[in-house]
């Protein structure tokens, strides 16, 4: 009988209804998802690829084959899940493609101990962002993000840009929960590092007096 | 707890899913270590302005342009 219950309490995702309706060849369905992920996908893809014109090509690669192998997501993660896991591995290719010499995988990136370690420790500004321009801002938020690891870069959008969960953003990835905590953790640190040049009260409010 | 084991926990810290004893040492770690205090602080915000501005514009345009590249690309395929 609980079963029975939990089955007709339990949330459906409004997403279930589309792809069903999708998968039966009913494009307006189909349609409601792109419109309701593309931004996102786009993101996704600039962030992971750092190149607009890429970021482009691979949102409509993604939803193209999205459609094509819509018969096969059975539904066992959310399709936003599915749809991120396809963009991240078009994203990934594309940037392999990119560096013939060097290879670009979600594994990488972890053999050294670099940046798990925080050196800064000077404190920010209450609201540090309100220091600079909008352009200006966006500007140092896009250069310290282009400066970490492929691999750390994707884990970062996707949980703390995307909002995805640490199990989300394992299933979307390919990588245990653990692995991603520790990309998250390091891609956090060597953000704050970055960010912190810019962020951190001037030599002249420093807490410590020079001599 | 030292340093590095609060910096494992840092995760489930933002995420509140630390249980009342292990916010507890995570409190009282914060407040006898400067370092960690201002590593907490200044992460909290990094996460913060990345979610609350947008890194990478999409003008409407260029939404409205890739939507129908994709529904051009799809329709083919059946």
């Amino acid at each position: 009988m609980s079963a029975i219950q939990s089955q007709v309490t339990e949330e459906v995702h409004p997403d279930v209804a589309l792809v069903a309706r999708a998968k039966l060849g009913d494009t307006a369905a189909f349609e409601q998802l792109v419109r309701q992920y593309e931004r996102q996908i786009f993101r996704v893809a600039q962030h992971i690829t750092q190149n607009r014109e890429d970021a482009e090509d691979i949102t409509q690669d993604a939803f193209f084959k999205a459609y094509e192998k819509l018969e096969q997501f059975q539904g066992n993660s959310k399709f936003s899940t599915w749809l991120v896991r396809i963009a991240v591995n078009e994203s990934l290719m594309r940037l392999r493609k990119r560096k013939t010499s060097r290879t670009v995988s979600m594994d990488e990136d972890v053999q050294t101990e670099d940046g798990s370690i925080p050196r800064d420790f000077a404190e920010w500004r209450p609201n540090p962002e309100q220091l600079y321009g909008q352009s200006e801002l966006g500007d140092i938020l896009r250069k310290a993000i282009k400066g970490l690891p492929p691999g750390f870069r994707t884990v970062f959008t996707l949980r703390d840009v995307e909002n995805l969960s640490t199990e989300e953003t394992a299933e979307a990835l390919g990588l245990s929960v653990p692995a991603v905590k520790s990309r998250l953790l390091r891609a956090r640190l060597q953000l704050r590092e970055r960010l912190s040049r810019y962020f951190r009260h001037t030599n002249g409010e420093a807490k410590v007096d020079l001599h | 707890m030292t340093c590095t084991e609060f910096l494992s926990k840092l995760d489930d810290y933002f995420d509140g899913k630390v249980d009342a004893e292990l916010l507890a040492e995570v409190q009282a770690h914060v407040k006898k270590c400067s370092h960690c205090e201002v590593v907490l602080d200044s992460t909290r915000k990094t996460i913060s302005i990345y979610r609350e501005n947008e890194v990478y514009e999409f003008p409407e345009d260029l939404r409205e342009r890739l939507h129908a590249a994709i529904m051009k690309k799809c329709s083919k395929a059946r």
